[in-house]
């Protein structure tokens, strides 16, 4: 009984602001769109996950409309590129970070964690300052006699800005696994006749897969769902899902549709991480 | 000389640290290990010995001297390009692949085809006597195991030199006396010569065709075991290995093969005269006896004679301390309970030792 009791605030936490909000998205997005926003209490369509894939015609049959279907497949090969490119420099960054003295290591954690400090807004305003046409990037390249290049408001400057947001969830869980490596198996991979290369494909970076795998999905899942940078750094058009919900439930008052847009974000995450995880599949070893 | 040389260092030294507190792990080291030999590096922890290996398996780099096998210098050779295979103490087997993928791993990374190296697995196991465990994970395996893995995986390479870095230690007493059998079994079948480190010095004696006992950084002596236990060169030879008396003596004089020393309180002691070894008159020696090369004997026929301070009966053996008279040093003897003679004695007893020249060995340092 105790334990139960113990639980109760966690359960109210996550049935109150979790559950309860989640099953009300559901139920909105089975409802009828009101007119100045809002919805139609009590009348029932599927309208809103019709309207994911399809326009209706003046005569009210169904023509495929891809538009949304782009913005998804557009924020998930952004996420991809996001996640690959912050395992790509955090994957070293968190090598050397774990191969240093152990004093030494503490300040390489709190350094990383250093952009935390400031907030999130500010983080992607600098970057504007940067990318921007007259900015600070192009100032140097126009410095150095080469034409200016237009990045900001593109999907090149959200792809930068969600990198550096998210490189942090990447480094600190794959440091985390490579700290825990014993060094004296990187030896043994050597002695072996393992030379730099094959020690970190065969030895390395398996050891660290579950921190790879963690980091991952810190990146690759929020990045989904980013709204504050594609806002920024892509201008405010719908580059990202996450523009586009928050365009339905504003501009668009199509409150049904923001809902069921949310809840097919919701089950492809579910569905992708699913299969990651089945994929990379703890192996017999961890059980023990 | 029949047995060639499968490592020769030359001179070899090792600091570690920078300018004033820089240590010195190794300090001018030569040596010769022959070919298919069972050579143990013996010494307390921090005698230079485990660094001594790692410049072998090429995970240090010297910081002056040659290291050559069979001839050829090592210097500059990374630890994969090196014919050389280490044991190490930890095993540092690799958790995520099965026993089979850890022993097959070096072979892989020769690129050895695959059907070659499942054979090879196989004959390994069963070299070690692991046969269907293959494709258990080291976590899944005894230590006793592991360390039988550790060992397959080091051989399946048919190394030069096979390093063992005190890979008995985290054994229990029977399993250790067991793999020290099942080691020696392993170098005379695979006719690799072993190089092997150790803190143990009756692991060293049971298992080495050759002994270096090593002391800050230098190898104070090389030889056989029973040279090594018989004929130690130095004082610190005769503590590490075995037990042993120490009495301080003075030359007196040589006579019919036979070296004269006296003892402070006046009684003499006989050894055999080393005629490599020319002493001065009055010089300052240290003479050895082991507890078992000496004797209990009647009242006037021996030469030293002391008190009993305390018995220690031990099963096999009884061991008896006592106080020599004229001197303040303890005198441990160690006799067999072949017949029970020496536990008849109680705290208190005088007692008269004779101690055989034979017995005697004469240190000078």
């Amino acid at each position: 009984m105790k334990r139960v009791g113990l639980l109760l605030p966690a359960l109210f936490m996550i049935g109150f602001f979790m559950l309860l909000p989640l099953g009300l998205m559901a139920y909105v997005s089975f409802l009828e769109r009101g007119v100045n926003g809002g919805v139609v209490w009590g009348s029932y369509t599927a309208e809103a996950y019709i309207q994911f894939l399809f326009e209706r015609d003046l005569d009210d049959s169904l023509l495929l409309n891809t538009d949304y279907l782009q913005i998804f497949l557009r924020s998930f090969t952004l996420s991809c590129i996001t996640s690959l490119l912050a395992l790509l420099i955090g994957f070293p960054v968190a090598l050397y970070m774990a191969l240093q003295p152990k004093p030494y290591r503490n300040l390489l954690i709190f350094l990383v964690t250093v952009p935390f400090w400031t907030n999130l807004l500010v983080r992607n305003y600098a970057w504007i300052l940067l990318l921007r046409n007259n900015g600070l990037i192009n100032d140097l390249l126009q410095g150095l006699g080469l034409e200016p290049l237009r990045m900001l408001y593109t999907p090149f400057a959200i792809g930068v800005g969600l990198t550096y947001s998210y490189l942090p969830f990447m480094v600190l869980p794959i440091y985390a696994s490579l700290e825990k490596i014993d060094l004296r198996l990187v030896e043994a991979a050597f002695d072996l006749g393992a030379d730099r290369r094959r020690a970190l494909t065969r030895v390395i970076i398996p050891l660290a897969l579950p921190g790879i795998i963690a980091g991952t999905l810190l990146v690759f899942v929020p990045c989904l769902g980013a709204y504050v940078t594609p806002e920024l750094l892509g201008g405010g058009k719908s580059l990202m899902i996450g523009n586009l919900i928050q365009n339905q439930f504003g501009a668009a008052r199509n409150w049904p549709f923001g809902s069921a847009l949310a809840f097919v974000l919701l089950g492809i995450v579910l569905l992708a991480m699913m299969l990651y995880l089945l994929r990379f599949r703890r192996t017999p070893e961890e059980t023990t | 000389m029949a047995e060639s040389a499968a490592i020769e260092l030359r001179g070899l030294s090792k600091r570690f640290g920078h300018a004033q507190e820089q240590v010195t792990a190794l300090d001018n080291v030569s040596l010769i290990i022959r070919e298919n030999e069972f050579f143990t590096l013996l010494g307390p922890s921090g005698c230079g010995k485990t660094t001594l290996l790692r410049l072998l398996a090429g995970f240090e780099q010297p910081s002056s001297g040659e290291l050559l096998l069979e001839g050829t210098s090592l210097a500059g050779l990374p630890p994969y390009r090196r014919p050389v295979n280490t044991v190490f103490q930890s095993y540092a087997l690799f958790p995520h692949m099965s026993v089979a993928d850890n022993i097959g791993f070096g072979l892989e990374m020769q690129g050895r085809e695959q059907a070659e190296r499942a054979q090879r697995v196989q004959e390994m196991l069963a070299l070690v006597k692991l046969h269907g465990l293959e494709n258990r994970y080291p976590a899944q395996l005894s230590g006793g195991q592991q360390q039988r893995v550790a060992l397959a995986r080091a051989l399946a390479n048919q190394p030069k030199v096979l390093l063992l870095d005190e890979p008995l230690s985290a054994l229990d007493l029977k399993l250790r006396k067991e793999m020290q059998i099942e080691l020696k079994r392993l170098q005379l079948e695979t006719g690799i010569t072993f190089v092997f480190v150790t803190h143990d010095q009756e692991e060293a004696l049971t298992m080495s065709d050759r002994i270096a006992v090593m002391q800050h950084g230098q190898i104070l002596q090389i030889g056989s075991p029973k040279t090594i236990y018989e004929q130690p060169s130095r004082r610190f030879v005769a503590d590490f290995i075995g037990e042993s008396n120490f009495l301080e003596a003075e030359y007196i004089a040589a006579n019919d093969g036979w070296a004269h020393f006296r003892l402070p309180g006046g009684v003499e002691l006989s050894a055999l005269e080393d005629p490599l070894q020319g002493y001065r008159n009055g010089q300052k020696v240290t003479l050895v006896i082991r507890p078992e090369r000496a004797s209990l004997c009647d009242a006037g026929s021996g030469q030293l004679q002391g008190v009993v301070e305390n018995v220690i009966y031990l099963g096999t053996d009884t061991v008896v301390y006592l106080r020599l008279d004229g001197a303040d040093t303890l005198f441990q003897l160690r006799s067999q309970n072949q017949y029970g003679a020496a536990t008849a004695l109680g705290v208190g007893d005088h007692v008269t030792l004779n101690i055989a020249p034979e017995a005697v060995r004469v240190l000078t340092d």
